[in-house]
């Protein structure tokens, strides 16, 4: 049954779900990246929650209108001009008062959001336009999609993945450096309006699949997560598009597959698993391999020191420290220092004896920056350079009785 | 408006709405200040799991475990954000973004899983609340204040509500000198020996705490309006801390009351018979308010500007 869901042959309406959602996945954490890298990745919070009153209005003046109040493409116009007004808001009120934009964002939030539900319990007493099924914009349903709501939504996910492709340059130099962007010529007002257009409409065609409350999930989650995997902006955004795609694809696969599983949570939870997984094993910026590069550091620190002060003929009382040179075969159970520890311990006072004349000396100063305790100064001087050096160690002396 | 109509259908709802705005707005005040506005919005979407798995846990509808499961998963989420945002170097807003959603998410999930059907626990229930429904049935009249055998029957929110209001005005008046200085200048602050990192941890739990309680009576839209709305309303009205929490309070029993009789009888009003979300009235009506302060409030505007604008502050060179 699973694999027939992600193999998508559980019929033509599963499909079109599953692939709207997949490019819905996609479209958002494309968009979503941007909005990330600008650092307002809590507008899109407000951008949906600000959608409820829209769709509650489209659906009284439709049902007024003598209509059916379930048209989809009407109530996501609702949708879409009330959560642009809340945008036009969040910005009057951040820019024109002194109120900082978290407050903006919040209070715009929770006052549209309180909104929209006095409509919904206004438009729970009407009699006429079918309502039922109104809430589900709340957490997203999927199950009483008509084939149309479907082909909608593939359609304009799949649009506003072309669109976000086609400005991915335009919105990266907004993101990172307005100023350069600015002295290029570019109108980065206009191009933050483009970003947030593009979140809008992202938002607006994922209210039906994964509901108002979690599709800014899909906009912050896998932008963060691609963030774990690479330095690049153009990666940040593919991974984040696929991941994305991913966790909609699967998401929505799961839920056709298995009764009882709401579309929009699992879409949700998929993406926070490839989080969590990202988060700890990612290569670089994951927890994983801070842990060991912290452990080879504090590794190399302890020989070091235990080797120094071998060399300076001291007993060793770290315990860690003897664990390691015993380990090494540079010491003895008892801590007395074995023939190879002894010779290593001189090299490891040569390499600091070096170090301190290298950093005494103004001339070698870009040299000595790069003193940490760690290297050996061959990596970063020439055998001529060190042949100098060695010259300026003092002697040894025989010692007056 | 007779009394023995009002007292047992409205009185005990408004009394709560105004103890849930004020318990919220107060922390609010601070939390504005400190740019963690949002905080609140977090915590009432992560209480969700909390309520969820207090009631899969223990198996009845009663209030303590849900509470006790609420503030766990609030002072989860509170762990998770920081942690996120240390282990994976994120910035605040994302890292609180990619939490709450994931633990609301959960929630839902949880709550579709469970067979909670037989009993009154849903997801709508938990976002509007339903403050209408408060009501105190062994009241007759006004007499019914001084009555001890309907006093027994008032519903349990009230007691809570008003306790948890108390711990919050409590904590603020203990702590108002070092939350003071500590939100505006935290260096300083530190030099003074407050550990600010404790005080700031003890802010955010209080709030959590008050939106726990407020939570379980009218549900998360109130809460997380009254956070941000009266105190950024009172903020454009003044520039002293101490006034600002004042307006903040009054600002915050003044939206509860007129969205609570707006909800009620607005609908009446305008030849309609049924009521509408008090919960969802009491969020527009700190909505509008702010609004009004940030079209005409006199502190509206960032850092002097208001007063270099006012002709008097303009020093005006001497005559030749």
């Amino acid at each position: 049954m699973l694999f027939d869901a992600l193999s998508l042959q559980l019929g033509y309406n599963a499909t079109l779900v599953t692939l709207g959602a997949m490019l819905l996945g996609m479209a958002a954490g494309v968009g979503g990246t941007f909005l990330f890298l600008r650092k307002r990745a809590l507008v899109s919070d407000a951008v949906s929650h600000a959608t409820l009153p829209g769709v509650g209005i489209a659906f009284i003046v439709m049902v007024a209108l003598g209509g059916d109040g379930r048209n989809l493409p009407g109530l996501l116009a609702g949708a879409a001009l009330s959560s642009t007004a809340g945008l036009v808001l969040i910005d009057w009120l951040t820019r024109r008062t002194r109120l900082a934009e978290d407050s903006a964002i919040g209070a715009v939030l929770s006052v549209f959001f309180g909104f929209g539900v006095v409509l919904l319990t206004v438009i729970q007493t009407m009699t006429s336009g079918r309502q039922a099924g109104l809430e589900g914009f709340l957490l997203g349903s999927t199950a009483g999609m008509l084939r149309t709501d479907a082909q909608i939504i593939a359609v304009s996910a799949a649009l506003t993945l072309a669109l976000v492709l086609l400005l991915r340059r335009p919105l990266t130099l907004a993101a990172f450096d307005p100023e350069y962007a600015r002295a290029t010529g570019q109108n980065v007002a206009r191009t933050d309006l483009a970003m947030m257009g593009l979140v809008l409409a992202v938002t607006v065609v994922g209210l039906k699949i994964v509901g108002l409350i979690m599709i800014v999930a899909l906009l912050i989650v896998p932008p963060v997560t691609a963030r774990f995997w690479t330095e690049r902006t153009d990666g940040v955004l593919l991974i984040a598009g696929m991941l994305g795609g991913v966790s909609a694809y699967v998401g929505a696969a799961l839920s056709a597959a298995l009764p009882g599983i709401p579309t929009g949570p699992i879409i949700v939870l998929v993406g926070f698993a490839l989080f969590l997984v990202s988060l700890l094993f990612a290569p670089q910026r994951g927890v994983l391999s801070a842990v060991l590069r912290h452990r080879a550091y504090q590794k190399a620190v302890h020989l070091r020191q235990g080797l120094l002060a071998v060399a300076q003929g001291q007993q060793i009382y770290e315990r860690l420290t003897l664990r390691l040179l015993i380990r090494a075969g540079w010491a003895k159970p008892d801590g007395v220092a074995t023939e190879q520890g002894r010779g290593r311990a001189a090299r490891a006072l040569l390499d600091e004896t070096r170090w301190q004349i290298v950093r005494r000396d103004p001339a070698l100063e870009a040299a000595a920056a790069l003193y940490d305790g760690l290297r050996d100064i061959e990596t970063v001087l020439t055998p001529d350079q060190i042949a100098t050096i060695d010259a300026r160690i003092p002697a040894p002396r025989a010692v007056k009785s | 408006m007779n009394g023995a109509e009002f007292v047992p259908l409205s009185l005990v709802p408004m009394l709560i709405g105004v103890c849930v705005a004020v318990a919220c707005a107060l922390p609010g005040n601070f939390l504005v200040l400190r740019r963690q506005a949002l905080i609140g919005d977090a915590i009432s979407h992560v209480v969700l799991p909390g309520i969820v798995a207090g009631f899969l846990v223990t198996g009845m509808v009663s209030t303590w475990p849900m509470m006790l499961g609420a503030a766990a998963a609030a002072v989860v989420a509170v762990i998770a954000i920081e942690a996120v945002r240390r282990l994976g170097r994120i910035e605040p807003g994302a890292a609180m973004g990619v939490v709450f959603t994931a633990m609301f998410a959960g929630g839902v999930l949880l709550l579709e899983l469970s067979d909670t059907s037989q009993v009154h626990l849903d997801v709508e229930h938990a976002l509007y609340g339903n403050l209408e429904s408060l009501i105190w049935l062994d009241a007759s009249g006004w007499s019914s204040l001084v009555d001890p055998a309907a006093l027994k029957g008032l519903p349990p929110e009230l007691g809570r509500m008003a306790a948890a209001l108390l711990g919050v005005m409590l904590f603020l008046a203990i702590f108002w000198r070092p939350l003071k200085i500590s939100t505006f200048d935290e260096g300083f602050a530190r030099t003074m020996g407050v550990r600010t990192g404790v005080l700031g941890l003890a802010l955010v739990i209080v709030s959590a705490m008050a939106a726990v309680a407020a939570f379980d009576a009218v549900g998360s839209i109130i809460v997380i309006a009254m956070f941000i709305c009266p105190p950024a309303t009172a903020r454009m009205l003044t520039n002293r801390l101490g006034v600002q929490v004042a307006l903040s309070a009054g600002l915050a029993a003044l939206s509860a009351v007129l969205g609570y009789v707006l909800a009620g009888y607005g609908p009446l009003w305008l030849g309609y018979a049924d009521s509408v979300s008090a919960a969802g009235m009491i969020a527009t009506v700190s909505g509008l308010l702010l609004m009004l302060a940030a079209t005409i409030g006199p502190h509206r505007r960032r850092g002097g500007a208001a007063i270099a604008l006012s002709p008097r502050a303009v020093p005006r060179a001497p005559r030749p």
